[in-house]
């Protein structure tokens, strides 16, 4: 067992390489670069036995794996903001044509005007592209969820591709202990790819071509059932995670909710701090606690609901804006919710757009004027807007 | 008899293409050429259609159907995974004009510019062709297309998609034309042979789109060598061949009169095209003597 103190970004490369991946490719953007700059280094001194594609474009990348994942290849990419952009039509395409890619998406704010700190606009973006999304808050879970995502994504009741996120600078440029276990026991727990379909000159198929309305439809089926699938999976997968290295993972993680009567809902570095709060705040008697979303795709309908079920009130912390909308986190959590018989208020808060400090008297001062009914309800709660 | 086509078919009959169509005996050729150990990579272009809708394949190798603007990083990436498994094989891109000069030259380029152990092939029907006859950059100088109306027709010449991989320095470009089914395969067997890109651009008259007849696709592709409007030549690590060389090459207009989408050119656009065509060789003449 190797303990060692690195970057957020740097654990996505540990991840990679304790992963085994066989292609990568990758375009540089800030914040992701150190991720592909050490993924470089791994490649090039021979400590990961991995093709590297240093590619034009991000579009490309996601291209590259694509390539690369159809004929058999476990495939990997990092990117930010613009970059992931970038990438939508083959996001789709990678999610559409079963390839169980991973990537790490740093998350930064879209510009103009240019930003490069963090909010969630850029992957919240992708949402409905098909792949897994699960957002991190530490640098020891972006290193276990990257060895994690490869195993849920490459199930043959999954098969669709994952990417894991982290906040810009927040956590990708904040250095933290990250446990590495031996690779022997990483390979116990992920065995290479062995794909089920793949490009093979044994058995020549065409992959891709047009397909009429007749069947379709029942792909998109195929696919969506593949994400309710996943919910399991990414519990099993989490458990097992958990057994083999004392570090468990699930679709949510709950903080003090035992007895809350009030529940924050969060997600990544944001989650961090408001754990601080919520201590805070118990001290000062409040009943409060967090549930923080990891897997946002597929989202965790029913981890919501039951949560729901026992509190008076949520509070739904967005670092993102679905513009004309809401914060997104918000709006899905609503839409879990609607046909619960009994559900309680939840109220929608935006903050840190575009790497705003998001400080731990922040979330108190939210919780606090939730708790007093000063928090507006079917209305966006800016928090800390100049106006 | 001895023959210099093998016989050998990875492709069965009975494809959608058009009566005519250039781009399906390109692909059938090409495929006897490379052989079974081949994969291909199709972006959108006619053949995304020819190939067959699922769960069809008129290919009898590997086939992976991608997106417009892909077909070279995705062979790339295909190569990367057959290299890190030990597996020996050759990845064909095989894309459109359209795919190639416009919409993939970025990927192109990147792959060239790395100089991915792959073989590109556009095969160029000068436009749009499954989209409906739209302009590309491969459309020739004056040329109807739907959208560029006689009225207005092509006001730019065809783009220079061979100088500019020659550019790359990648080992190996060459051009050819399905009216010479020898030359073709022999440069796509000698392609195999190379590692890095090679890039080879083949001429595939299109009857829907040059609004021409069906029985004049073999003459229209070796009408375009002998006048010189698509000359036959290959550059090996920067060495320039023209591979054929005609005598006395043919008046442009006997190639343009045949194709519906010249109809409306004046003499004096013939003239202009015929003065073009004449520097374009002599141009390439010149390159051949000197590099």
């Amino acid at each position: 067992m190797v303990k060692k103190v690195i970057y957020g970004n740097h654990a996505v490369s540990y991840g990679a390489r304790d992963s085994r991946v066989e292609v990568i490719a990758a375009y540089p953007i800030t914040p992701q670069t150190q991720v592909v700059e050490l993924l470089s280094e791994f490649c090039a001194s021979g400590e990961l036995k991995a093709k590297f594609i240093k590619v034009e474009s991000e579009h490309s990348a996601m291209a590259a794996c694509v390539g690369a994942s159809a004929a058999g290849a476990r495939a990997f990419t990092a990117t930010s903001s613009q970059g992931l952009a970038l990438m939508h039509e083959m996001l789709h395409w990678a999610s559409n044509a079963r390839h169980p890619i991973v990537m790490a998406n740093i998350n930064r704010a879209m510009g103009p005007p240019w930003s490069i700190w963090t909010d969630q606009n850029d992957s919240i973006a992708q949402r409905d592209t098909g792949w897994l999304q699960f957002y991190c808050s530490t640098n020891q879970e972006v290193y276990d969820t990257t060895i994690q995502a490869f195993k849920i994504c490459e199930n043959d009741k999954v098969l669709l591709p994952g990417m894991l996120i982290l906040d810009a600078f927040v956590l990708s440029h904040t250095s933290e202990v990250v446990d590495m276990p031996p690779q022997e026991e990483i390979d116990e727990f992920l065995p290479p790819y062995e794909a089920k379909y793949k490009l093979d000159l044994d058995d020549p198929r065409a992959f891709g071509g047009l397909m009429f309305p007749d069947w379709y439809y029942e792909l998109k089926y195929k696919q969506h059932r593949s994400m309710e699938k996943a919910l399991k999976i990414i519990e099993d997968v989490g458990r097992e995670f958990g057994e083999r290295f004392g570090r468990y993972y699930g679709l949510v993680e709950e903080y003090r909710t035992d007895d809350a009567e009030i529940v924050l809902v969060v997600s990544s570095t944001v989650a961090q701090t408001s754990k601080e709060a919520v201590d805070l705040l118990r001290k000062e008697g409040m009943r409060i606690g967090l549930v923080r979303i990891r897997t946002f795709r597929p989202f965790p309908k029913e981890k919501i609901r039951k949560i729901a079920s026992k509190v008076d009130m949520m509070i739904v912390i967005d670092r993102n804006i679905s513009f004309g909308s809401e914060g997104v986190f918000y709006t899905e959590t609503k839409a879990a919710l609607y046909n619960e018989k009994s559900r309680p208020p939840v109220y929608g808060v935006i903050i840190g757009l575009g790497g705003r400090d998001v400080r731990v008297e922040d979330i108190m001062n939210i919780a606090k004027k939730g708790k007093n009914n000063k928090l507006e309800i079917n209305k966006i709660n800016w928090w800390g807007v100049k106006l | 008899m001895k023959l210099t086509i093998p016989e050998e078919e990875l492709m069965y009959e009975g494809t959608v293409d058009c009566q005519g169509c250039g781009a399906g005996l390109a692909m059938r050729y090409a495929l006897k050429a490379l052989g079974k150990r081949t994969f291909v990579v199709i972006p959108a272009c006619c053949w995304s259609i020819i190939a067959g809708p699922f769960p069809y394949s008129s290919l009898q190798v590997p086939l992976y159907h991608t997106a417009f603007e892909t077909a070279a990083v995705v062979s790339s990436g295909i190569k990367a995974a057959l290299e890190i498994k030990g597996i020996d094989a050759t990845v064909m891109a095989w894309a459109g004009d359209g795919g190639t000069f416009d919409i993939g030259i970025q990927s192109l380029s990147g792959a060239a510019e790395r100089n991915e152990d792959i073989i590109y092939v556009c095969y160029d029907n000068e436009a749009y062709m499954n989209t409906g006859i739209q302009r590309s950059s491969a459309t020739p100088y004056k040329a109807w297309t739907t959208t560029t109306p006689r009225k207005y027709p092509k006001a730019r010449p065809k783009k220079n998609i061979d100088e500019i991989m020659v550019a790359h320095e990648i080992p190996y470009v060459a051009t050819a034309s399905v009216a010479y089914p020898e030359d073709f395969i022999r440069k796509l067997q000698k392609a195999k042979n190379i590692k890095g890109t090679k890039f080879i651009h083949v001429l595939a008259p299109c009857p829907t789109g040059w609004r021409s007849l069906p029985e004049h696709t073999i003459k229209l592709a070796r009408l375009a060598v002998q006048t010189c409007i698509f000359p036959i030549y290959e550059v090996e690590d920067g060495k320039y061949k023209i591979n054929i060389k005609p005598k006395n090459p043919k008046p442009v207009e006997e190639y343009l009169k045949l194709q519906g989408r010249f109809r409306h050119l004046t003499e004096e656009d013939i003239k202009e095209i015929q003065e073009a065509t004449n520097r374009k060789w002599k141009k390439l003449l010149k390159k051949e003597e000197f590099f």
